[in-house]
């Protein structure tokens, strides 16, 4: 349907354009800016008059549970979930039931996202088969079913030498793999950052150096199999600074941290609340702060929601024995834009971080607004305000920050010209 | 960086009273010294022929172990009986859970039997917080002991035991010695002293037995026993648990005892008339010598006496806290109807 968006503050970080202007969308692609091309007849005008427009949000780990665990969600509703947090793209981590290993899940995922028709849905595949850290996964096979990388989630390698070989053996296919770096015999029965809180909790700890040894390893046997690497997750400041020593060497690798890392600290679970259980644990200030300042420099380059719904049942028990993890995508927006408001970044930088910084680092064709592309955007209103949980689609309401008023308000998600979300 | 428990509120009722018993963070001085005062004039009651009194008179007291106890699960047993309670005790870990029944589906089937308290012990930490707020918040929740979080009730004793042996806390040392890393005993006594303000805590043992971050609990940290126990009043020694060797935590026990096991001769360090606490089950000769544990400074025995008082009064007052919540609660609602 042919589409006029009127007025909007356009801001297209991949190209660096940041002006007030009119869009024409037509036949799912954008059309033209600034000027209707000829012959085109608006079946429907959005007035944006004092609404940002950008490219729709590109995240990089949106867990939708399926196959294998709708009872904590299904690609539905997770998939609409994120086009109300400002997402048109995401990818899906591989720890699905069977796991994300065989092309055959990969399709089954694929064809329900199409069904579905909300958020586009890039899978990641599993490096190994079941995760299990031993064999490999038949990766070309998987490429060739649609996956965009490969990634192990938290699972270790049962051995430096299996994981080297794992690498080498992506980069003769110049595939990219995503990484964790949380050294499983570390962080063994570990429920929380190992720091004060913890220690007051008595929560059992995962040290810094569960994740800066992982990483260092996992740096150096990059670097040795020159293999395309997105390291996913960093919780530290000490890792998010070896990543900018790895970059600042030539080493092309990109980072991502998740969104609620950016806000949340250990101090919150003092009072136990499960909703506060996640994997890689919340950090200390001081590395919240690290991550931010990597975040605005761009030594990461990409913040994700790391969306993990669950039932409620998961989360109601003594706080070891809940299920990690936080339902978070479709606040993306909102939650990243506080970022905004406390002066870290501006909001070209931010939108940076959530579209062309995670498209490139994965090579999606996303994240970015350009004439005869995909007419993938959000509108959002920045002036308004979003209480989350006021309305909610996500299966697994297992999020902290329901009930917050968070700034911005996303009013329309555009996924290929068509509205997948109305706010 | 000060511990603030964010759930506070939830062992208080709106008068500010003990409703539940969860942990020592965040009770107020005045309170402690109400249960230390109460448990005082429960030990008269120990002292006599009949040692009933009719505080809890028709209420059920559910002890809900889901975890191995004896001498805990037994004092809280006698407790409540003291206060004309029934008492029902279950030991969890070898009835329902093993069928696959929850921790939640537990609880609510006893709260359905008209349970007034449960006393709780768990291997997760934060066990009793969540069954307070998330289980039954209607039912007075007693911690037990969770995890390596919280033993409030064994740390209130401690303090029934210092006070009533060395009198004011302000004028006192008191070293802790051993495994601080995994006890919830130490966890609890640290915040315990601290808020009776004793002025000199000290804590005693190797690095890998002592968790990150003691400086918010306001003691120091010594290394070596014989400095650390110079001049204390009150020595209190923890249980070493044998699987800590495994860990690679310790060489040995022998190592273990010979740097921090309590001796006649380290005694020697303390002040002359210092006690010896310990909250037991006592591993003789892997951190404290028989001798010791035996001799007269020694009032590991008086601990157990005093347990039962401190538990009788913490069961009293959560109960008429509980009680009294419930009556406002019902207040409250009859106020919005009208």
């Amino acid at each position: 349907m042919p589409t006029h968006i009127l007025g909007a503050r356009l801001i297209d970080p991949a190209s660096g354009r940041d002006e007030v202007t009119d869009i024409y969308c037509q036949d799912g692609k954008i059309a033209a800016f600034g000027q209707a091309p000829a012959g085109f007849n608006a079946a429907q005008t959005f007035d944006a008059r004092g609404l940002v427009a950008a490219p729709g949000l590109v995240d990089l780990s949106v867990a939708l549970r399926e196959p294998g665990f709708s009872r904590k969600g299904s690609i539905a509703s997770e998939t609409l979930a994120a086009t109300a947090g400002g997402i048109t793209s995401l990818c899906c981590p591989p720890q699905t039931k069977p796991v994300l290993d065989t092309a055959a899940v990969a399709e089954l995922i694929l064809d329900r996202a199409r069904e579905s028709g909300h958020a586009k849905v890039f899978p990641v595949g599993a490096l190994t088969r079941n995760l299990a850290g031993e064999q490999l996964s038949e990766l070309v096979a998987l490429r060739d079913a649609g996956c965009v990388a490969f990634g192990n989630g938290l699972a270790n390698f049962t051995s430096n030498r299996n994981l080297g070989r794992a690498l080498e053996y992506a980069a003769t296919f110049d595939l990219t793999v995503v990484i964790h770096s949380q050294d499983s015999d570390l962080a063994e029965g570990g429920l929380a950052h190992e720091g004060p809180a913890a220690a007051f909790l008595g929560l059992a700890g995962i040290p810094e150096t569960a994740e800066t040894i992982a990483l260092a390893r996992n740096l150096l046997l990059v670097e040795q199999a020159g293999v395309r690497a997105h390291f996913s997750q960093l919780t530290t400041a000490r890792g998010a600074q070896m990543i900018a020593d790895a970059q600042a060497r030539g080493l092309p690798v990109t980072a991502d941290v998740a969104m609620y890392q950016l806000i949340l600290t250990d101090e919150a679970l003092h009072g136990f609340s499960s909703l506060y259980h996640v994997q890689p644990p919340l950090r200390s200030a001081a590395d919240r702060e690290g991550l931010r300042q990597a975040v605005k420099s761009g030594v990461i380059s990409v913040i994700s929601s790391h969306h993990q719904p669950h039932e409620a049942d998961a989360k109601q028990a003594p706080f070891g024995e809940t299920e990690a993890g936080m339902s978070s995508a479709e606040i993306l927006l909102p939650l990243a834009l506080t970022l905004v408001e406390d002066g870290l970044l501006d909001l070209p930088t931010l939108l940076a971080r959530l579209s062309s910084g995670p498209a490139t680092a994965l090579r999606l064709p996303a994240g970015r607004l350009s004439i005869g592309g995909a007419a993938d955007l959000v509108l959002f209103d920045p002036n308004s305000s979003t209480l989350a949980g006021e309305r909610w689609h996500s299966k697994g309401r297992n999020c902290p920050f329901i009930g917050h008023c968070l700034p911005g308000a996303v009013r329309y998600t555009l996924v290929d010209g068509r509205v997948a979300f109305l706010g | 960086m000060t511990p603030t428990d964010a759930k506070r509120p939830l062992q208080l009722n709106d008068h500010g009273q003990l409703r539940h018993f969860l942990s020592l963070d965040g009770l107020p001085r005045a309170l402690l010294t109400e249960i230390l005062d109460t448990a005082d004039s429960f030990l008269e009651v120990g002292a006599r022929a009949v040692k009933k009194v009719p505080l809890l008179r028709g209420k059920t007291v559910c002890n809900v172990f889901f975890e191995n106890s004896t001498r805990t699960r037994t004092t809280f047993e006698l407790a409540a009986k003291r206060l004309s309670a029934d008492v029902i005790t279950l030991n969890v870990s070898t009835s329902s859970t093993s069928k696959g029944e929850t921790l939640t589906d537990t609880l609510r089937n006893l709260e359905a039997m008209a349970a007034d308290m449960f006393v709780v012990r768990h291997a997760d930490s934060g066990a009793a917080h969540f069954i307070a707020e998330h289980v039954c918040p209607d039912v007075a929740v007693i911690n037990g002991g969770d995890g390596r979080h919280a033993h409030p009730t064994q740390g209130m004793l401690d303090m029934l035991t210092i006070r009533r042996h060395k009198g004011d806390f302000e004028k006192l040392s008191v070293a802790i010695v051993g495994d601080i890393l995994h006890s919830r005993v130490a966890r609890s006594n640290m915040l315990a002293l601290k808020t009776l303000g004793c002025p000199d805590i000290r804590v005693i043992g190797p690095k890998t037995l002592l968790p990150v971050g003691l400086e918010q609990y306001g003691v120091s940290v010594y290394h070596d026993m014989n400095e650390g126990l110079r001049d204390v009043d009150v020595v209190i020694m923890l249980r070493l648990q044998r699987e800590r060797m495994q860990g690679g935590l310790l060489p040995s026990e022998g190592e273990f005892y010979r740097l921090y096991g309590l001796t006649i001769q380290r005694m020697g360090l303390a002040k002359p008339d210092a006690i010896v606490m310990h909250p037991g089950p006592i591993n003789r000769g892997v951190e404290i010598e028989s001798a010791v544990a035996d001799g007269a400074q020694s009032v590991i025995l008086n601990q157990v006496t005093y347990g039962i008082a401190i538990r009788m009064a913490v069961l009293s007052m959560a109960m008429s806290g509980q009680t009294a919540q419930r009556q406002l609660e019902q207040e409250y609602a009859a106020e919005e109807q009208n």
